[in-house]
């Protein structure tokens, strides 16, 4: 078992107190940001990238997964307590959770919550660990047609899978693709749609990007509906804690159910927010309690919370191996890999061994700590959240300024970061989706190169996309991918052809 | 509870609410993304989309990214065009147009006060004009908030992390 002698490795890396240290520090800041409206899982990381750029790179991951397992487990406190999601993917944990809270059950929910989402996460990474070395090994064997076939699966997968209009999906994409051209080619050295001006020569870079589209653009959309945090309080106690683990192990196929969704939506870019809604309706489905879900039904809490953590878990899977992150946050940290000059992909797991079985091993332990840090402080998360809003707000956008400067210590930077913000309020409303614009905006020079590379092989010929069986299927699955949305409906219209005829001729 | 503070839309009644209809939004929003599209196909044949003795040339890829930008905002403007069932719902209601332009506006004023004067003490006029304006709170209760949060922040990038953050007057003054 090589996966276990490299994850004892790991362990060894993380013997260093200093990593232990900022492991904590990850966890307490990302449930902050967790429980905060405005600030997500992917501008949190890229708020606080720059911050580690003198870290060492295992330590600097190590702090920034950390922060996002803390987003997640911090996305059930607001959910529970005060019906707002924090987060998207802890939108369906409201439906159930709430309601529990309001009975009096708030502990109750809160301890199923946050135990949920470390048995989601030590599942997702316990897949980590024995796939991982596997897909890498695999990779190893990818030349630039194989790199691009997967990055265009991806791409297509946002069209044959989201639930907005394929032509949105696809112009937010491209706009990512158009964005990230911008500057100096990294292959002729030309200056792209600079317009002759020095700053546009920089490029746009997708930090800036997400700090706009999720922080500004998140809390322009929050002040439209106003907000006001009224909610339910609690503490936590051992009691309490104890009572409910006594009642979570009857779950356990709700949990291996949830985890199999979360991870499967994890690896393929569908990501925490669809695994949470599909293993919610998977649960109410198959629950022997169905008429109690709604109303508090404890299962209707475990569901969700596993399934969101182990997707965002096992979104680290596809950008450690590939150099495809399967969530908007994995993005992030997947720029971060390549500021701190680590390449993404198979090769990572052959010369960068500290750094991915530290960062594997920190998984397993961060969520421990995550779990109990959790535990006890509750009342503290929720008393923040009563800090009202006029408070909050002005500081979020301080701090997303911050962010945006410290990135290239530019101050046109913070500009073009507002107008994100007013862009992606707008393309929120109107249902235009993020995460292909920033997976665009992060992989759009890794694609070009490789799009590149495999045509300069084949002297331009589009057929070797089809040369071989691995990269054939691949493409094909994409092009299934991307042809979905009409497939779907040509089926639907050969289903319901002959009913819609007779519906016709009985209107007119 | 401090519900006096919280930010809400709020609107006098019998006032109109309705503003610009999603459809017309949506023409918008897809024609400027057309228009960006053409700006990216423009520059991509500028710089050459074909293919040269070296390889593909720099456009070649952000050609078709241009192209296909295009033929999806296309597609969404021609649907919201063609439509035989418009959406003709109010797009965003007048009352919360207004308090996101609220919030928007001193937020423009504050980059561009952040030019002169530094982040610093931007932050304070910046926090203590919306606690005072949005928030409603008194003065006394706003000036230690306003003020303490950029100074915990100076601590934080200037002395704890080094990193240099726009400065101003103020902090030359001070020996910055």
């Amino acid at each position: 078992m090589d996966a276990f002698a490299s994850l004892i490795h790991g362990f060894g890396v993380l013997a260093d107190p200093m990593n232990i240290v900022y492991m904590c520090i990850g966890i307490v800041l990302g449930v902050l940001i967790g429980v905060l409206p405005g600030l997500g899982g992917a501008n949190g990381v890229a708020i606080l990238l720059p911050l580690t750029f003198s870290m060492s790179p295992t330590a600097a991951i190590i702090m920034l997964s950390s922060i996002y397992w803390g987003a997640l487990f911090g996305g059930a406190i607001t959910s529970i307590l005060f019906n707002i999601p924090g987060e998207p993917w802890s939108v369906a944990t409201t439906f159930d959770g709430h309601p529990m809270a309001q009975q009096g059950k708030a502990d109750e929910a809160l301890t199923a919550a946050f135990t949920s989402s470390f048995v989601g996460a030590l599942l997702a990474v316990i897949v980590i660990t024995f796939v991982a070395p596997l897909v890498a090994n695999f990779a190893l064997r990818f030349g630039p047609a194989e790199f691009f076939a997967v990055q265009l699966l991806t791409f297509c997968s946002f069209v044959g899978m989201g639930r907005e209009s394929a032509f949105k999906v696809l112009a937010a994409m491209m706009l990512g693709f158009a964005l990230a051209a911008v500057g100096m080619d990294s292959v002729t050295g030309e200056l792209r749609m600079t317009y002759g001006t020095v700053e546009l020569m920089r490029g746009f870079d997708f930090l800036i990007a997400v700090i706009g589209l999720f922080g500004i653009g998140e809390i322009l959309l929050t002040l439209e509906e106003g907000l006001s945090f009224r909610g339910k309080s609690t503490s936590i106690t051992m009691r309490s804690v104890l009572n409910t683990w006594k009642r979570l192990p009857k779950f356990w196929a709700t949990y291996l159910r949830s985890s199999a969704v979360g991870c499967w939506l994890g690896i393929t870019p569908g990501g925490a927010t669809p695994a949470s809604f599909m293993s919610y309706g998977i649960a109410h489905r198959m629950s022997k309690n169905r008429a109690n879900f709604g109303k508090g039904e404890i299962e209707g809490v475990v569901a969700p919370e596993t399934a969101a953590h182990a997707a965002g878990t096992s979104a680290l899977l596809p950008m450690l191996t590939l150099g495809i992150p399967g969530s908007p946050t994995a993005a992030v940290m997947l720029g971060g890999l390549l500021i701190w000059g680590l390449q993404p992909g198979p090769m990572l797991f052959i010369e960068q061994k500290d750094f991915v079985w530290g960062l594997i091993a920190s998984m397993y332990l961060s969520n421990v700590v995550g779990l109990i840090i959790v535990l006890t402080t509750v009342p503290l998360f929720a008393a923040i959240l009563r800090i009202p809003f006029s408070i909050i707000a002005p500081v979020i956008v301080v701090i997303c300024c911050i962010g945006a400067y410290t990135v290239h210590n530019a101050y046109l930077d913070v500009v073009i970061m507002l107008c994100f913000g007013v862009l992606g309020y707008v393309m929120k409303k109107l249902g235009y989706p993020l995460a292909p614009l920033v997976l665009a905006l992060v992989l759009g020079d890794l694609a070009e190169s490789s799009f590149r590379q495999s045509m300069l092989v084949s002297q331009g010929s589009l057929s070797i996309f089809w040369s071989n069986w691995l990269v054939g299927s691949i493409c094909a699955l994409a092009m299934l991918m991307l042809f979905w949305p009409l497939i779907s409906i040509l089926i639907d219209r050969l289903r319901n052809g002959k009913n819609r005829h007779q519906g016709e001729a009985t209107s007119a | 509870m401090a519900s006096e503070h919280d930010v809400m839309p709020s609107s006098a009644p019998g006032e109109s609410q309705t503003t610009i209809t999603t459809r017309g939004m949506e023409l918008f929003l897809s024609g400027f993304l057309m228009v960006v599209a053409g700006f990216v196909m423009y520059d991509s044949v500028r710089v050459g989309n074909g293919w040269a003795s070296d390889g593909p040339e720099a456009g070649y890829f952000p050609f078709y990214v241009g192209l296909i930008m295009f033929l999806a905002s296309a597609g969404t403007f021609a649907v919201n065009l063609l439509t035989r069932k418009p959406d003709l719902s109010n797009f965003v209601a007048r009352s919360s147009l207004v308090l996101v332009l609220k919030v928007l506006a001193p937020t423009f004023v504050y980059l561009g006060v952040m030019y002169f004067i530094g982040i610093y003490v931007a932050s304070i006029l910046y926090i203590g004009l919306f606690m005072m304006w949005l928030g409603k709170y008194s003065l006394a209760k706003t000036v230690p908030i306003a003020v303490l949060i950029p100074l915990a922040l100076f601590w934080l990038f200037e002395i704890a992390f080094l990193i240099p953050l726009p400065k101003g007057p103020l902090e030359t003054a001070l020996g910055f």
